[in-house]
């Protein structure tokens, strides 16, 4: 196998095709990638790029239609619903662009939601230390301003201890200052637990805090970057 | 608006399950609307064609023995157009291979002269020829439980001396409907109507030139309370029972309050229907506009008015409700021929006729129209109000508090909760309106299985009462005239016969001021064990009393009707023994009142009653304990005694009373059961895909996040639960009330069917509410199954 042995993600000739209605979607074409672990990705492509598609086979959300994608010795590939719901809950973080937090739980319960069901959690509290937002814990998402949601929706991400934080637009419905603040958690996650991150983002200017920036066209990776030094969040501008 | 409409069949085909769902539960509504009154309809129609057609009296009299002299006179009342005198006795009937007696009730008639009034309807044979000795015709309804045919032989005691008599034919008469000797079970197996030459049973009972019974069909603008009172007097010198009207015809009676029963049970159950099935289309077309803000808002863009809006929303509306009502009209129809096939073949009537107006079908449907649009109203002046910039706006966040539990100070209680589990608190708590309204919805289809089903129960219950504690006897005698004291060793050493006691009855008219009512006074023996005073106490308990020495005691039901209490004098007036009509009335105090279940009864010490009637110690009755062993024995010889009239065992009276009952309670119990889980299903089945389509994204959140399908099941699922959990005890407690209200609506006016529920009716409500919670819940599953998980990633709630 060519394959490094201490890749957190190896994919091998990933192909993807959907069916809507009468038209075959070739979303992906042959996809190899190896992900290690601590790293900092920036997925960059535009809408159709295949991008999610990626993503959301990384995320045990969506199976392949060819090709190989294994993440440590679980193949992914051949996984059921159930044994990819336990890789979910058991080794990844999800953020989302539209922060989908719980309406009817504070800050505190939705993060204590993913607590309750994780192997060896941190505590929510100090998740949401993390994330700076202590003094907001007993409030409810409606009462929350959007940089303030994605916050916490990193601290429930973040909180079980996942192996990879995968993250869809994290700054896609937020200003520019709110943006850069939910980007510096991400580093600081990135940084401190080690936790691999992968981000999706139309934003090329994030793809400076990255260790390697993909960037994908056509359902292919066009190219491949590495960051020789990463900006921090602060120096970045869009 | 044609595109419009194109969009409306869709929305209804993409929700058909629910479109379906609430369409069942208006055609239940409807159907059991529709059946209950045409039910009704039928059987009133039926009823009065044939008392029409078979010219049934309106006044009726019994006399022990009066002169047909009597005739001019009695036609010579004000009022009466026809009268017809006829003798009727009630004899011993013997039929081969039955064991015990039987009672026939022996009407003489004219061959010769077709019948003015009363007229019976031959189904088969012949009638008797003139002169022929030993032929009869038999009613219809024993012919065929007693398998007798044309040829047949059966025996009767005439006046003592056992004849054999050969059925020519089979008839039915509008008299005996209900064949009854009076008691408020039927007893068509046990006891035959008998027509016979009138000269035959003349010449048996000594009564040419006489007559026992008097039947008087008046005109139609007099009232028959006159002709009754004057009848009273014509008849008095001769031992009269009293006459009464129609209203007071024992077959007739029944047969109303029978037909009051299905009119009843048609406007109460159906209206709880309609009522749920009002609520649910309120919330599924909440749920569809606010699913469609976007698409109204861009409507209104493009320049559709309100009117064209609203509009559309209504034939959301009239699509369901039509198809409820269509449904509901092919439900009602067929419901109702069964109903009436059932009740046809209860009555035997002899013409019975399906009837279906316009007006039943109009009325329930408009109802259901009505509820239906009244439930959309809300929604659509919501559609109406919307700006179209304001609809084009996401939805502004979904507000949670902390629950008022919490806000109460409870927090640390809740902290006990997962968050789950607050999550569906807080939902419960948010959407509290229409949880509420989902509980209402469930408890009102427990309600209707309660309702529909307690009928046994408190049946059962009456039964206990009437007759195994106030009856605790085996066998009921009926002496042909009032025997002496010492009849009592005679009848003990009968075979088999453990315990005897005599009682005697006479009957009489009780009068209190201008108040009087025509009922039976029975004197007890003292320490009596086989016959008891039974009634209630305040709290339904049940307890015993004893005559009064020197006082009537009288079911309280007879004292409401007489305005009397406990201290107050009635006057007396007996129609049998030796001091008979109003000049020997004799007035006596009500010592006390008796809740008791059945009956206008007037209890006395039987020595009393018998010095009463200026007479020595007779009786008119036994009742015994037989062992049940020596039964065949006793009957046999009871056969041979034409001192005996009747002869009634209860055990056959119970089980005749239970396979008639139990077949119709079961029909209804199985339809009850199906509308009521109809009706669940329908409230749980929208509810759960309401909430399904509102918290889809929240749902898929949580399945990426690694909830598993049973995790998130559990979360929307456990609020259904909440929900008929605390259905349950509300629709008992509603049920309860139920069935009260029908049984107050039902009261017969001389016996109560009280509001007895066991607990197996209750649990067998809940399980039915609690099943169509089950199945609906796993259909909700199946789709909780498919989130599309992707979805949830890039779309904003």
């Amino acid at each position: 196998m060519p394959t490094a042995p201490q890749a957190l993600f190896t994919a091998r000739a990933l192909t993807k095709t959907y069916r809507m209605g009468e038209v075959e979607v070739q979303a992906l074409r042959g996809v190899d990638l190896d992900v290690y672990p601590g790293e900092f990705i920036v997925l960059l492509g535009a809408s159709g790029s295949g991008k999610s598609t990626l993503l959301n086979i990384l995320g045990g959300l969506d199976t392949p239609t060819s090709g190989e994608v294994h993440f440590h010795d679980h193949n992914l590939t051949a996984a059921d619903e159930r044994a990819l719901t336990r890789y979910r809950r058991e080794h990844v973080g999800f953020v989302f662009q539209f922060y989908n937090l719980i309406p009817s739980l504070t800050a505190r319960e939705n993060v204590a939601l993913v607590t309750d069901i994780a192997d060896r959690p941190m505590a929510p509290e100090e998740a949401l230390a993390w994330v700076g937002l202590t003094d907001r814990m007993d409030h409810f998402p409606s009462q929350l301003s959007g940089g303030e949601q994605q916050r916490i929706a990193i601290a429930r991400a973040v909180a079980k201890r996942p192996q990879v934080l995968l993250c869809d637009e994290p700054t896609g419905a937020l200003d520019y200052e709110t943006g850069k603040l939910v980007l510096e958690v991400l580093a600081r996650i990135n940084a401190e637990f080690g936790t691999t991150a992968i981000v999706i983002t139309h934003n090329a200017a994030i793809a400076g805090m990255a260790h390697r920036v993909w960037r994908l066209a056509n359902g292919r990776i066009a190219g491949v970057e590495k960051n020789e030094r990463r900006l921090s969040p602060a120096e970045l501008s869009w | 608006m044609k595109s419009l409409d194109r969009k409306l069949v869709r929305d209804l085909w993409s929700l058909k399950a629910q479109v379906l769902s609430i369409a069942l539960v208006i055609a239940c509504g409807i159907g059991g609307f529709i059946a209950s009154f045409s039910t009704h309809e039928s059987l009133l129609q039926s009823r009065d064609t044939y008392y029409d057609t078979a010219r049934f009296p309106h006044v009726f009299a019994d006399v022990k023995r009066a002169p047909r002299t009597l005739l001019g006179q009695i036609a010579a009342i004000p009022g009466v157009s026809e009268v017809a005198l006829r003798v009727v006795r009630d004899v011993q009937l013997d039929v081969e291979g039955v064991a015990q007696p039987m009672v026939a009730r022996m009407i003489g008639f004219n061959p010769e002269k077709p019948q003015a009034m009363n007229r019976a309807t031959l189904r088969s044979g012949r009638w008797p020829s003139p002169g022929a000795r030993g032929e009869v015709v038999v009613n219809q309804r024993f012919a065929e439980v007693r398998g007798l045919r044309i040829g047949s032989t059966i025996h009767v005691l005439l006046n003592g001396r056992r004849e054999a008599l050969s059925i020519v034919g089979t008839a039915l008469t509008p008299e005996y409907i209900y064949p009854t000797r009076g008691g408020l079970l039927p007893d068509d197996e046990w006891f035959a109507v008998l027509w016979m030459d009138e000269n035959r049973l003349a010449a048996a009972y000594n009564m040419e030139g006489a007559f026992t019974s008097a039947l008087l069909r008046i005109e139609h603008a007099s009232g028959p309370q006159a002709v009754i009172a004057a009848l009273d007097r014509v008849l008095e010198p001769y031992g009269t029972r009293g006459a009464y009207g129609r209203a007071e015809q024992v077959s007739n009676k029944i047969v109303s309050q029978e037909i009051e029963q299905q009119r009843i049970t048609g406007t109460v159950l159906p209206s709880v229907f309609l009522l749920v099935a009002a609520f649910i289309l309120n919330v599924v077309l909440h749920r569809q506009v606010n699913a469609q803000r976007l698409e109204i808002a861009a409507l209104k863009a493009l320049g559709y008015d309100d009117a064209a809006i609203a509009g559309h929303y209504l034939k959301f509306t009239a699509v369901i409700a039509a198809l409820g009502v269509g449904i509901g009209i092919l439900l009602g129809i067929w419901l109702g021929r069964q109903m009436t096939a059932l009740y046809a073949d209860f009555f035997h009537f002899p013409e019975f006729h399906y009837v279906l107006s316009a007006w039943v079908v109009g009325a329930g449907s408009a109802v259901a129209m009505a509820a239906a649009f009244g439930g959309t109203l809300a929604a659509i002046r919501g559609v109406i109000r919307l700006r179209a910039a304001e609809a084009l706006r996401p939805a502004a966040p979904a507000l949670f508090r902390p629950l008022l539990l919490e806000r109460l100070g409870g927090a640390r209680l809740l902290r006990l909760l997962t968050p789950g589990q607050r999550m569906i608190l807080r939902n419960l708590e948010r959407q509290w309106l229409r949880a509420t309204l989902a509980v209402a919805g469930i408890a009102g289809a427990i309600a209707i299985v309660i309702a529909g089903t307690f009928w046994r129960d408190a049946v059962g219950y009456f039964i206990d009462v009437q007759f195994h504690a106030a009856q605790p006897g085996d066998v009921q005698l009926g002496f042909v005239e009032p025997v002496s004291g010492s009849a009592q060793y005679e009848v003990a050493r009968l075979p088999g016969v453990q315990e005897a006691e005599l009682a005697r009855t006479i009957g009489a008219r009780i009068r209190a001021g201008h108040r009087s009512y025509q009922t039976v006074v029975t004197g007890l023996a003292d320490g009596a064990r086989l016959q008891r005073i039974v009634g209630r106490g305040a709290g339904g308990e049940l307890h015993e009393a004893t005559p009064i020495p020197g006082a009537l005691l009288l079911t309280a039901r007879l004292a409401r009707r007489l305005g009397v209490a406990p201290g107050d004098t009635v006057w007396v007036e007996l129609m049998d023994g030796q001091r008979i009509g109003s000049v020997n009335a004799r007035a006596l105090t009500v010592g006390a009142v008796i809740d008791e279940l059945a009956g206008m009864n007037v209890w006395m010490r039987m020595s009393e009653l018998n010095a009463l009637a200026g007479e020595g110690p007779l009786a008119s009755s036994a009742a015994l304990r037989v062992d049940a062993a020596a039964e065949p024995e006793l009957l046999q010889r009871l056969k041979e005694m034409p001192g005996v009239a009747t002869v009634i065992i209860k055990r056959t009276l119970l089980d005749t009373f239970r396979k008639t009952t139990a077949r119709n309670l079961l029909f209804f119990t199985a339809i009850l059961t199906a509308f009521a889980a109809t009706i669940a299903a329908g409230v749980v089945y929208n509810n759960a895909r309401i909430q399904l389509a509102e918290r889809a994204w929240e749902l898929a959140s949580l399945r990426v996040l690694g909830f598993t399908r049973g995790e998130v099941s559990v979360l929307l699922l456990g609020e259904l639960a909440i929900e008929i959990a605390a259905a349950v005890p509300i629709g008992c407690l509603f049920g309860f009330g139920l069935a009260s209200l029908m049984v107050s609506l039902m009261h017969g006016e001389n016996f109560e069917i009280p509001a007895v529920i066991l607990p197996a009716t209750y649990l067998y409500a809940a399980a039915t509410a609690i099943a169509a919670g089950i199945i609906s819940g796993l259909l909700v599953r199946h789709r909780i199954d498919h989130l599309d998980l992707v979805a949830v990633l890039k779309t904003r709630e």
